[in-house]
Order: structure tokens, then C-alpha cells, then sequence
């Protein structure tokens, strides 16, 4: 074999103290943060997964629950030799801008019916009077049937004994898209918390990355501390997109001060990121904390109130509900936002966000694996 | 000279059962190339990393330039360069932002772009860790070590997977650092690596040192320094290595794949016996080597086994 001796030009001298450069107690959490904010920018999934997603996810629900003009109901009149007195009935009534009425055959407004097709079926009977068919356990059908009835009656010149009126009112605040958008805040700090500093603690124990770093003289605590604080900056601009899209597309209004829910949230990422540290504190593979993850957020998914209100749960499970740093997160992010309460009106919930992180972060650290 | 690292008796059992380290005694010299040679599984990467502070022994004791880990962990750590097996970087950081990052934790580093051109890196600098080939990633990986200005260097089977060139690339780059004064303590299993680089070697086997000292006394205790190699016709397991360890000047005898290795003194006393004696019994002589002891004959006379095997 021979030897190929490749002599490099330069010869480096171990230590040329004059020209090196002395590096101060936070350079190395510096660079930790700007790597770990180059690498997520670098990652379009992430981008999509904490900008996007949020914002098209409002966007669909809003536009699906948007509180849509008065209801058209839809009835059948079973075909018959008194179908067409029903019909007019009705298009004489105040009503008949909102009822759609079909004349069918029985059997088809039957199945019709029980696709849902029709909210009510009207059966006119051999002598004067009609029999309404509807499902009362259907919210539409039940309402229905009182239009309907309101409407034949009118129609037949009934008289109303006293005389009333009646206002619409639909304000910002008070719509789906106002209940949801904190919903979805909430919900997108606990995932970007727990997936942002879980899996990628574990990514890196993985790739034997920690290990590499604690080979060094890295604070470890400065590590946390970057891993931490990249979190914070995602979730900076995601409030501010995600409360902007509201204001903008949904003319959401915002109560509370801007400075209450930075706040708030920012005890809330760091709730969650501390759930996320303790989640991946051991793990040695993707899978598992995958798992783990799972099992530790979909309580909160279901539970915490994200896309209902957690108020639907059984009085039972409410104090177990209320514990959830979710939950808490949710309700202060909606009281705030919604109704512009203050901070020291929220103690309670603001208690258990600091709990959870708090005793999250302190087993987190005394379990917390390098290697 | 003082010795850069040093450690006694030192032991590692895991899950209580499992001992990857059984007693282990090494005092490695400031200045000196060191090398653990051994099988896979022999305990080498146990060791490394109880030196490097990142695993904790089960008993003994160890001192790196005199200190220990509890008490002086973040100053050794200043002094220290490492590259660990199989540590994957940030494959969405450039070459350059990587060294930077490592560059970041030291208090007085060298100057990143400076490693990179001493490690033939400076054209990938801003290309990403993810577009770089086997050879540039594992030289970033000692350039990662290099940076901080370490006065030891502790490699991991630094050369594992590497095609000859850049194995080349990288023996350079250890024996400079070496000249610069530094300590150099890898692992390997490959036995040119061990003497090309080391000044001296140990030889780790089940946990424990089997052998020690420089490459040519390690060869030196084989006694003969020549192997003599050869296959004859109807022997072909070895039943008659008795026969042959009694031929004149052969320090020992073993069957290997097929062929009859003989350990020599003076192989031109020998080889004449050796062919008398296949030509007396009729055989036919089918293949017939001569060349220098190398380590491998030496790990293989102390174990029984060839390096490469698991």
C-alpha cells in the first residue's frame, strides 16, 4: 500500500490567544436560539403546521358556522285532494318567505324525511284538519313544526290576542367564529408546546445530538432555556396572525388589552412546554413519545373546550374538566378576549397554568435524560 | 511529561448484569496518540465515553490532566474535543452554522472559518449539513471537536465507514493536531489505522486490556516477526498443526480459513523444513506466503479471534 502523505498548506497553530475571539456567558444561547429558528424556518411542514393550519382551520369552521339568515325550512305535503289548501294556507301566512313546501307521494316524503331532507310532513286527513309528522329529538324538525303550525293558523285568519315585536341582534362577540378563534389559540400553544420542545428533544436524543452537546461546555440550562424561548417567538406571531385573520375576515372584536393575552399566552407556551420537556424526558425513540404525547393531549383536545364549550360536560366531571392547563388556558384567553377581563379577575386559572408548568418543569429536569 | 488521562480499576455494569467494562487500568501521556483497539463490543465505546464524563462508572477512578469529573467537569469540558459515534447534526444548518454553534459554547475558541479550511470544509461552508458526503460529515464532526481548541481529542471510530481517501484526509488531520501538542485518544478496529497513527496502543478485549505498549513492541511480543502462510493437499482442517508447530523456529501455529499460519523467526531456516517435510509425506504443497506480523496476528494470538468479528 503506499502512502499518500497529503501535507495541508497551513499549518494551525492550538492556540493563538491574540486573534481568538473570547466568547461572552450568553453567546452560546444566542447561537442556540438562531440555530434552532434557522432549522424551524428552514422546515416549511413546521411553518404550515403553526401558521397555516391555524388560520385555514378558522377560516373553514367560521365559514361553516357562520350564523347563516333566517332558517328555510323544508316540509312535504303529502300529495292528496286537500295538499293544495295546506300550500296556500301557508302563502298567506307572514311565514311563507321561509318555508320551501314540495307536494309528494307518501312513501317518498317518508324516506325523504328520514334522510333529512324534510324537517316536517304534512298529512292532510279526510276531514278538515292536518296531521304534522316530525322527529322531536331533531332540534330543526321541532321548530318546524311550530313555524308550520304558526303559519297554517295565520294563514286561517287567525288573530293573535296580543301584539308583539321583535329585534335581531348577531354581535361580534357573541358568534362561533368569536368562541372559537381563543379555542384555537389555546389548543395551537399546547401543540406547538408539547410537539415543538417534546419531539424535538427526542429527535435530537436520538440522533445522539444532546449527547453532542453536553460533550461540550454548554449550559445545559441554556439549551432549555433557547429551546424554550424559539417557542416564545412562534407563538408571538402566531397570536398576532390568528387574532389579526379574526379581526380582519371575521371583524372579530377584541376586548381585552393585547398586552393581557401576550401574557397569557406566554404562560400558557410555557405551561405546555414544560409538559412537553417532562413528556420527553426519557424517551429514547419517536414512536414512544408519539404516544405519549397522544395520551396526554387528547383529554384536552375532547375535554378543555376548544370547538364546544366544556360547559356541555356533566356538573360531575367540571372540577376535573377546570383543572386541565388547557381548560384554564382557554377560559382566560376567552374571558380576556371576549370580554376583557383582567388578570387578577383569572387567579384561579392563572394558578393552575403556573402548576402544571411549574411542577412540570421541575420533574422534567430530574428525570431528564442527555444521552 | 504528565499524563492527560488516567484511570484505575475501572468498571461498567449495566442493568446490573451486563459488564461492558471489567477492571480497566490506562495512563495516556499529554502529547501522545493512544489507541483502543478491539472487537466490536469489546468495551471500547463504554470506555471513551466514561472518560469523556458522559457515562458514569460502576466503580474506579478517573482523572483527566489530574482532575476529576464531579469536581471540574465544566473546565475539563473547555479542554476537551470530542466526536462521538454516529452523532447526526442539524441537517438544515450549514457547515458553517454548525461550527459556529459548537464555536459558541467554548470560552476562547478557535475561529470557525479557520477550522473549516484546516478541514478542507471552506468550499461546503454554506452548503447544508444534510448535502454533505460520508467523508465531509465525519470531518465536520472532528472539525466540531477542533474548534473549541482542545488540548485532548478523543475520536470515536472516527474513520468507521470511510473510503481510503478520506481516511487519508483525516489520519492528516489528527497527526497536525497532534503536532501542535495535542493528545490524541481514539477507538478503532482497523489495524493500519492503529499503527500508522498511535504512538501507543491498547489492546481491549471483554473489557479489559489484554496488551499495551507501542505497535512495534506489541508486534515485537509475537517473537517471530513473520508469518508464514500455506495450504496442502488433504489437509484441509488442520489436523496436523501439531506437526507443524514442531518444524524448527515456529513460535506458534494456527488454522485460518483454510490455511496452515505459522509464526516464524527466520523464515528461510524454516521454509526449506517446511517443504521437506510436505514433500516426505507426499502432499502437494498448493499455496505458500511469507510476510511481516502485523497487529492482527497479535490480537488474533492473544484472542483467538480476528478483529472484524463480532
Amino acid at each position: 500500500m503506499t502512502l499518500a502523505q497529503q501535507t495541508l498548506s497551513t499549518p494551525v497553530p492550538v492556540s493563538s490567544k491574540n486573534s481568538t475571539p473570547r466568547n461572552s456567558r450568553w453567546s452560546g444561547f444566542a447561537h442556540l436560539l438562531g440555530a434552532r429558528l434557522r432549522e424551524l424556518q428552514r422546515e416549511p411542514e413546521v411553518i404550515f403546521w403553526v401558521f397555516g393550519f391555524p388560520v385555514l382551520l378558522a377560516l373553514g369552521l367560521g365559514i361553516a358556522f357562520r350564523n347563516k339568515p333566517a332558517e328555510i325550512t323544508s316540509i312535504a305535503v303529502v300529495a292528496g285532494p286537500r295538499a293544495q289548501d295546506a300550500l296556500s294556507l301557508i302563502q298567506h301566512s307572514s311565514q311563507s318567505s321561509s318555508i320551501r313546501a314540495d307536494v309528494v307521494e307518501e312513501q317518498k316524503a317518508l324516506q325523504a324525511f328520514r334522510l333529512g331532507k324534510y324537517d316536517l310532513i304534512i298529512v292532510p286527513d279526510g276531514s278538515a284538519s292536518f296531521q304534522y309528522r316530525y322527529d322531536p329529538a331533531r332540534p330543526e324538525s321541532a321548530l318546524s313544526r311550530a313555524k308550520v303550525d304558526d303559519a297554517l293558523q295565520a294563514g286561517a285568519g287567525r288573530k293573535n290576542p296580543v301584539s308583539t315585536s321583535a329585534i335581531a341582534s348577531s354581535e361580534p362577540g357573541s358568534r362561533y367564529i368569536d368562541f372559537l378563534i381563543p379555542g384555537l389559540l389555546g389548543m395551537n400553544l399546547m401543540n406547538s408546546g408539547m410537539w415543538g420542545i417534546g419531539f424535538a428533544l427526542v429527535d435530537m436524543r436520538q440522533r445522539k445530538l444532546l449527547k453532542r452537546f453536553v460533550a461540550t461546555p454548554m449550559r445545559r440550562s441554556d439549551f432549555l432555556l433557547a429551546l424554550t424561548s424559539s417557542r416564545l417567538v412562534l407563538m408571538v406571531i402566531e397570536i398576532g396572525l390568528l387574532l389579526g385573520f379574526g379581526i380582519l375576515v371575521f371583524h372579530m372584536r377584541v376586548l381585552g388589552s393585547l398586552f393581557t393575552i401576550l401574557l397569557l399566552a406566554t404562560i400558557g407556551a410555557v405551561a405546555f412546554g414544560g409538559l412537553g420537556l417532562l413528556t420527553a424526558s426519557r424517551a429514547q425513540k419517536l414512536e414512544s413519545v408519539s404516544g405519549l404525547m397522544n395520551i396526554v393531549m387528547m383529554p384536552m383536545w375532547i375535554f378543555s373546550g376548544v370547538f364546544f364549550s366544556s360547559e356541555r360536560f356533566p356538573a360531575v366531571v367540571q372540577p376535573f374538566i377546570k383543572l386541565l392547563p388547557l381548560t384554564a388556558l382557554n377560559d382566560a384567553l376567552r374571558a380576556t378576549i371576549l370580554q376583557g377581563a383582567s388578570l387578577s379577575a383569572q387567579f384561579g386559572r392563572l394558578l393552575v397554568l403556573v402548576l402544571w408548568g411549574g411542577i412540570s418543569f421541575v420533574l422534567a429536569l430530574r428525570w431528564f435524560r442527555w444521552t | 511529561m504528565s499524563a492527560a488521562i488516567q484511570c484505575r480499576e475501572l468498571r461498567k455494569t449495566y442493568d446490573g448484569k451486563i459488564e461492558a467494562v471489567r477492571g480497566l487500568n490506562l495512563e495516556i501521556q499529554t502529547g501522545e496518540c493512544f489507541g483502543l483497539l478491539g472487537p466490536n463490543g469489546a468495551g471500547k465505546t463504554t470506555t471513551i465515553e466514561i472518560l469523556e464524563g458522559l457515562l458514569e462508572p460502576t466503580s474506579g477512578q478517573v482523572t483527566i490532566f489530574g482532575q476529576t469529573w464531579k469536581e471540574n467537569e465544566r473546565q475539563l469540558r473547555e479542554k476537551l474535543g470530542i466526536s462521538l459515534q454516529e452523532t447526526r447534526l442539524s441537517e438544515k444548518l450549514t457547515v458553517r452554522e454548525t461550527i459556529g454553534l459548537f464555536a459558541s459554547f467554548y470560552r476562547e475558541p478557535r475561529s470557525p472559518a479557520e477550522v473549516l479550511e484546516q478541514m478542507q470544509l471552506g468550499e461546503k461552508a454554506d452548503a447544508w449539513v444534510g448535502k454533505l458526503s460520508g467523508g465531509q460529515r465525519q470531518r465536520l464532526a472532528v472539525a466540531t471537536a477542533l474548534v473549541g481548541n482542545p488540548k485532548i481529542l478523543f475520536l470515536d471510530e472516527p474513520t468507521t465507514g470511510l473510503d481510503p481517501q478520506s481516511r487519508r484526509q483525516l489520519w492528516d488531520i489528527i497527526r497536525e493536531f497532534q503536532q501542535a501538542g495535542g493528545t490524541v485518544l481514539l477507538t478503532t478496529h482497523y489495524m493500519d489505522e492503529a499503527e500508522r497513527l498511535c504512538d501507543r496502543l491498547a489492546i481491549v478485549d471483554h473489557g479489559q486490556v489484554i496488551a499495551e505498549g507501542t505497535p512495534a513492541e506489541l508486534i515485537d511480543r509475537l517473537s517471530g516477526h513473520h508469518m508464514v502462510e500455506f495450504q496442502v493437499s488433504g489437509d484441509c482442517d488442520g489436523s496436523a498443526l501439531g506437526a507443524w508447530r514442531a518444524l524448527p523456529g515456529v513460535e506458534s501455529v494456527r488454522h485460518d480459513n483454510g490455511l496452515v499460519c505459522l509464526n516464524v523467526r527466520e523464515p528461510h531456516l524454516t521454509i526449506p523444513v517446511l517443504l521437506d517435510a510436505v514433500t516426505r509425506e507426499g502432499k502437494q504443497l498448493l499455496h505458500l506466503t511469507t510476510r511481516q506480523a502485523s497487529l492482527e496476528d497479535v490480537f488474533v494470538r492473544l484472542t483467538g479471534r480476528h478483529l472484524r468479528e463480532e
